[in-house]
């Protein structure tokens, strides 16, 4: 049985569709950010599998390009989420309604 | 034979993993979970001859993500149970949307990747070098810019992060917390 790049293709949309679950159901912060974490990683899936049977290494730097991007939006929004947390001692995004509209 | 065996372990494991890290109510559950995945996500790109990519999917992502997650778990109240979204009609529906989309995209794959003709590169050097070779040869400016955005990521975290870093709440006695957080809740905008 041959492994091809349509099984990767449909696992990384099974991947994505269960971080996008994710997306939409979680209310606290850090359980969002974990959700959007398994979205990269599922591209990141596609991008090297596209990059080893096409036979260009376009993809897996393109993976590189995302995983950095990754690692500095995690920074900055633990940074914020610390200092929100410090401020209102609450992470859930239904608290976050500041504005009436 | 081999490379279906590991492809179906491996991929039964990751959906598994993050299926947990999405439904688990419990933070700590989904940190592990998440870890986990990432790890066997890793095992994807040793199958797909992606050495380098892999290497670097465990050290970023469970050494370095992961240690971030768990002290950033440690500023929040993580033991308690996380409260759930409950029926929200417009997410439900734009779920019910979304996960059509995505049906057709599964069946649609097929057809895409028809079209894509598999070229093997000319195998010289191994998967590192050609990796090195690409990256700083067509992907240098690229490269640059990310290393500007690390730095820019790092510096903002620690001036985000790094406020009243300077005091320490178990060298302090109980009075001197409490007046901590009296100025602190006269101040609105810290």
């Amino acid at each position: 049985m041959e492994i091809g790049l349509n099984h990767y293709l449909v696992l990384s949309t099974i991947l994505f569709a269960i971080g996008l679950v994710g997306v939409m159901r979680r209310k606290n912060l850090l359980l969002l950010f974990f959700a959007t974490e398994i979205l990269l990683n599922a591209v990141n899936i596609a991008f090297a599998a596209i990059s080893h049977y096409y036979g260009d290494l376009t993809g897996q730097m393109f993976a590189f390009f995302v995983i950095a991007i990754a690692a500095s939006e995690l920074a900055v929004g633990l940074g914020l989420l610390i200092v929100w947390f410090k401020r209102h001692g609450t992470i859930d995004l239904d608290t976050m309604t500041s504005m009436r509209g | 034979m081999f490379e279906a065996i590991a492809f179906y372990l491996f991929a039964f494991l990751t959906i598994s993993m993050f299926y947990i890290t999405v439904t688990t109510s419990q933070a700590l559950h989904a940190l592990t979970a998440l870890a986990a995945g990432m790890i066997f996500i890793s095992a994807f790109f040793f199958i797909l001859g992606a050495d380098f990519l892999g290497a670097i999917q465990i050290i970023v992502y469970t050494g370095a993500v992961m240690a971030l997650y768990a002290f950033g778990m440690m500023f929040f109240d993580s033991t308690r149970d996380v409260k759930e979204k409950q029926g929200n009609k417009f997410i439900v529906v734009g779920m019910a949307t979304v996960a059509a989309v995505l049906v057709v995209a599964i069946f649609s794959a097929p057809i895409l990747s028809d079209n894509i003709v598999a070229l093997y590169p000319s195998v010289g050097a191994g998967n590192t070098q050609e990796v090195g070779m690409v990256l700083f040869t067509k992907y240098l400016i690229p490269f640059e810019v990310a290393a500007v955005m690390l730095l820019v990521a790092m510096v903002a975290g620690i001036v985000l992060a790094g406020k009243k870093m300077d005091l320490s709440l178990t060298l302090m006695n109980k009075e001197e917390i409490l007046e901590m957080n009296e100025d602190k809740n006269k101040k609105v905008l810290s």
